[in-house]
């Protein structure tokens, strides 16, 4: 893995609706690395995600986002795709119109700007949905149109592994999910880790989705701020005695 | 998301191309007695039918015009020239059509649509079929397909004199007048008893001299348990001076027999399309009607289905989209008449760039209709701040023991899903063109394929400016 830094985010601060919910955020990933977030209901664990995509509701006041040492604070949230960056959503959008294959088919040709494959498409697509448990007929359903919430997930974490971004931000993937969901996404990051090599950043308040898996460094988010960072230890500490330690009264 | 894109209004040159018709015989604007007589004369109608036009013509001049929908102000009867007839007679092989109305049909796609597997192309140049083809097995089926000045004269022409404006009488309105009076091209069909017409059969309008109105005429006669699929297809190319389109459509739907009538409509924006469409429907009896209307500065089209028959059904799927400076009045009628009849209204708007969308329905059930069912939905989507929609839905049921449905719902395009297709690597105009695609869904899967594409392509044109 390179040393270099990949994303850095500094003093970022966010508002939602004219109320500011990130006070100041200092944040960096380096290449191929894995960080955890986590922190109590309401904290803005969701919000940093969604600024760091570029979601337009969460406007940034304050700070930047460097990605691959670019200023992106400003760009459009397809540039942020674009550039390797990518969000699996908490509450993924039902889009009626387009099949989750012609959708992921779509993306691709936008990105790289070059017509795919039909064939080897279509064979890593269904390889992919083996791996993650997905009955094949999903992926000429309308995009997340009816799917449960398990499906959306695994949906998600399909377009993580056919879009290959460099950097993943997975928010609360695992969130709602029944315990053999869970392992199967589990199975869709390492995979993701295996093949593309790529850095994660994984928004969780539950870290079963963390079995097994290396983590290099984690936030606890509270109150729209950083309160404390460490590595895989600290996530133990949290599971162990909760919060409610990290937080001012 | 501090970068905003904007959207250009969308370059309709690719639509809107012309020739000159500097050889072509027209009439002088304005519509006087003389005037019918002499298109009268021209197409050689039998005497029933001058009187017809005559009679027509007068009532024009007495009935007030139209104000039911949006404003047709701009609408000036002096200036329209009402028939334009190419220097060329009817074709029926292609080789012979004139190479510049050749070349305006290849840039529409014409050719490439008419592949072995459609049944006949009637084409029609400004106001006179100019190219007519059908394919021999359907020909051998004993299916007619002609236009209907040929037919005047043929063995058909009882059976047009017994249904010509009999749906559409020309009292009807001041347009149906109108058109009573000027009709020129259009197609006739008879479907015989029991024959099942397995390809659809098309027929392409277009209008191209300036001021020229198109009056065409559509008689399709589907006999019991007989089946039919035809297909409309509409563009025109663009001026300053504005243009008028009354053209009628009269179906007459037989015992236990089936019409899917399909239209995508796209005529350039300084358009006035006062069209009208009507069907009747005998016992058993079905129509379909799939219409998505996408250009015209003005639109009045409210296909109505007659529901003479019990058990007769209809079905209409409509998608309208509304961009700048357009005012689309669309929607559909059915008057339920027989016990046991269904109707089925889906329809999707669409709305950007300040255009106004106004749906409206009217649906009559009668003391007859004793176990009718009826559900009407229409949904509304603007893509920005400055469009409009409005849903104006009309019942008037006068039978107790009836199940009648409606719904509606407004909405615009949800900022958390283009940001979720944006997050994907999607530019805006991308995102929104797939959203309003989805949308219109309910009526391209109701296309042939190749009109699915190009209605696709007619959206992707709107909310992204190329054909993808």
């Amino acid at each position: 893995m390179s040393d270099k830094k990949m994303l850095e985010v500094t003093g970022l601060k966010v508002n939602v609706a004219d109320k500011e919910i990130l006070h100041g955020i200092d944040l960096s990933v380096d290449a191929g690395e894995i960080h955890v977030i986590m922190g109590p209901n309401g904290a803005g664990k969701s919000t940093l995600g969604n600024a760091i995509a570029g979601a337009p509701k969460f406007e940034i006041t304050d700070g930047t986002i460097r990605f691959n040492g670019e200023d992106i604070t400003d760009l459009s949230p397809d540039k942020r795709a674009k550039a390797g960056i990518y969000l699996s959503f908490q509450n993924p959008v039902e889009v009626p119109g387009i099949t989750l294959s012609n959708f992921i088919r779509t993306c691709l040709e936008q990105k790289t700007g070059e017509r795919i494959r039909i064939w080897t498409f279509k064979k890593e697509l269904e390889a992919t949905m083996e791996l993650l448990g997905m009955d094949p007929s999903y992926a000429e359903r309308d995009l997340n149109v009816g799917f449960s919430g398990g499906e959306k997930k695994k949906a998600e974490i399909l377009q993580l592994l056919m879009l290959k971004p460099e950097l993943a931000i997975l928010d609360e993937t695992d969130s709602g999910l029944d315990i053999d969901s869970v392992r199967t996404v589990s199975k869709g990051i390492e995979q993701y880790r295996n093949t593309v090599g790529g850095s994660l950043i994984i928004i969780t308040h539950i870290t079963r989705i963390l079995d097994g898996m290396t983590v290099d460094k984690t936030h606890i988010l509270a109150d729209g701020k950083i309160v404390a960072e460490g590595d895989r230890s600290l996530i133990d500490n949290v599971n162990d005695k909760g919060f409610d330690q990290f937080i001012n009264k | 998301m501090k970068e905003k894109t904007h959207v250009d209004d969308i370059n309709r040159s690719i639509y809107d191309f012309r020739f000159d018709e500097d050889d072509f015989y027209k009439v002088d604007s304005g519509l006087t007695p003389e005037i019918v007589m002499q298109i009268s004369e021209e197409k050689g109608d039998p005497e029933w039918m001058k009187e017809f036009r005559l009679k027509s013509l007068e009532i024009f001049n007495r009935i007030p015009m139209t104000k039911a929908g949006p404003s047709i102000e701009g609408l000036n009867m002096d200036n329209i020239v009402t028939y334009v007839r190419p220097n060329t007679k009817m074709h029926a092989d292609w080789d012979e059509v004139p190479e510049e109305i050749k070349e305006t049909f290849e840039r529409l796609g014409i050719p490439q649509a008419e592949r072995e597997s459609l049944a006949g192309v009637g084409a029609q140049y400004d106001s006179e079929l100019v190219y007519h083809n059908i394919r021999e097995d359907v020909a051998a089926q004993g299916v007619i397909y002609t236009d209907i000045e040929s037919a005047l004269h043929g063995p058909y022409a009882d059976m047009i004199r017994e249904h010509f404006m009999k749906l559409i009488p020309p009292t009807d309105h001041k347009f149906a007048a109108l058109h009573g009076a000027v009709w020129s091209g259009g197609s006739f069909v008879y479907v015989p008893k029991g024959v099942s017409v397995e390809i659809p059969l098309q027929s392409y309008f277009r209008l191209n001299a300036p001021g020229a109105g198109q009056f065409e005429h559509t008689l399709i006669i589907v006999d019991e348990g007989a089946y039919l699929h035809f297909i409309e297809g509409c563009s025109a190319p663009k001026y300053n001076i504005a243009n008028l389109h009354a053209g009628a459509v009269e179906l007459f739907v037989g015992k236990n027999a089936k019409i899917r009538y399909s239209t995508i409509e796209n005529w350039s924006k300084n358009m006035y399309n006062l069209n009208t469409k009507r069907a009747i429907v005998e016992e058993g009896g079905t129509i379909e009607w799939v219409s998505g209307s996408f250009g015209s500065h003005v639109s009045y089209l409210y296909p109505m289905s007659i529901l003479n028959g019990k058990g007769a059904k209809s079905e209409f799927t409509g998608v309208t989209f509304a961009g700048k400076d357009q005012d689309l009045d669309t929607g559909c009628k059915v008057l339920m008449n027989a016990p046991d009849t269904t109707s089925y209204v889906n329809t999707r708007s669409i709305s950007k760039d300040g255009g106004i969308n106004t749906f409206r329905s009217s649906v009559v059930v009668t003391e007859k209709a004793k176990g009718a069912k009826s559900a009407v939905s229409c949904q509304s989507l603007m893509v920005d701040n400055i469009s409009r929609s409005d849903t104006i839905p009309v019942m008037d049921i006068r039978c107790a023991d009836c199940d009648i449905g409606h719904e509606a719902t407004i909405g615009r395009i949800s900022d958390d899903t283009v940001f979720y297709l944006m997050s994907r690597g999607l530019s805006e105009e991308e995102a929104k063109a797939l959203i309003v695609s989805g949308f219109a869904d309910n009526v391209s899967k109701e296309l042939p394929l190749e009109y699915a594409v190009e209605m696709n392509n007619l959206i992707r044109l709107e909310m992204v400016g190329v054909i993808g």
